[in-house]
């Protein structure tokens, strides 16, 4: 093998910039970590929920009762053209190419991330005050507020991130980590909507379902 | 590099240039919000009974994630992505254990205090 190259997880760097992704490689990689470890976080808070979705109810209402569809559809059409969009920004990134198509992309993804908490934030609102259902009442809806809530404050977490991130292209350029950093962001962006496709099944679709 | 090795170190899926990959973006975009539409029509529209329901919607799920993973965050079979796919299946095992273990244990216990 004349040239070994190694590839991580992700979008890859190594032709379009080679020096940069022979420092991606270890970079990325033990981000993915992280990720893969945020995933197991999410899959227990989702299987105390089978259990409590099933046997916490106590005397408060069920889900049968609190959810309904249009809301959480309206909410994954919203994350999933942010996903989509982050991913253009990536590409932007990959290519280095305009720096103004990559900050619009950015844009676009904030802002639906930003609907998508508000939609989010009326919804527990709305459970916590109008159908006075808070998180206290039973088991489950303490359940459904931690892991519902955790998946919000990831969000939430990545729109400051994303903020920082615009204002670092624009003092630093992607000739620098920054670019390193922004691969990143993408990685947990789509990460977040992987977790979304399954709170929206297991809460929500099963919910109405039973 | 030479032409032979490329295909040995190299995932060719990871040099297809711009356009390609574009490409990869907006069919992994189309995917996923057709089977995103499919899970919400299958349970607005009542077209199965419960059980089958509950199965294929949850199907609809797993067939998402893996769009996800492989349009969006560009994980295949490659061979040099070998790594990253051991990572992701160690961390499946995972999931599978503690999940499986906990659903196991609970009902278990919920089913013993009736």
């Amino acid at each position: 093998m004349s040239e070994k190259k190694v590839l991580h997880p992700g979008l890859n760097l190594h032709a379009t910039d080679p020096g940069r992704h022979s420092q991606a490689e270890t970079t990325v990689f033990g981000f993915w970590i992280f990720l893969m470890a945020d995933l197991v976080l999410f899959a227990l808070l989702l299987a105390t929920y089978g259990s409590m979705s099933a046997h916490g109810v106590a005397d408060g209402p069920g889900p049968d009762e609190l959810f309904e569809l249009k809301m959480p559809l309206i909410q994954t059409l919203v994350l999933l053209a942010s996903s989509f969009t982050i991913g253009m920004a990536m590409l932007h990134v990959k290519y280095s190419s305009d720096l103004q198509g990559l900050s619009l992309w950015l844009a676009a993804t904030a802002l639906l991330g930003l609907v998508f908490l508000v939609l989010e934030a009326r919804d527990f609102h709305r459970f916590a005050v109008t159908e006075d259902a808070p998180p206290q009442r039973s088991g489950f809806l303490s359940i459904y507020f931690l892991l519902t809530g955790t998946h919000w404050l990831h969000v939430a977490c990545g729109l400051v991130w994303m903020a920082l991130l615009a204002v670092q292209t624009r003092a630093w350029g992607l000739a620098s980590q920054v670019k390193l950093r922004l691969m990143r962001l993408g990685l947990y962006w789509h990460m977040l909507d992987v977790v979304w496709v399954a709170i929206f099944t297991f809460v929500y679709l099963f919910g109405v379902i039973s | 590099m030479s032409e032979k090795h490329r295909g040995d170190d190299i995932a060719e899926s990871e040099d297809l240039g711009r356009k390609e990959e574009l490409r990869r973006y907006l069919i992994g975009g189309a995917a996923t919000i057709l089977l995103t539409l499919a899970a919400f029509a299958v349970v607005a529209f009542n077209l199965f009974d419960r059980g089958a329901t509950l199965l294929t919607v949850s199907f609809l799920a797993l067939a998402q994630i893996a769009a996800h993973f492989h349009f969006f965050l560009h994980i295949d079979l490659w061979k040099s992505h070998r790594d990253d796919l051991m990572l992701i299946l160690f961390t499946l095992l995972i999931i599978l254990l503690m999940v499986g273990g906990t659903t196991w244990i609970l009902f278990d216990q919920w089913s013993r205090m009736m």
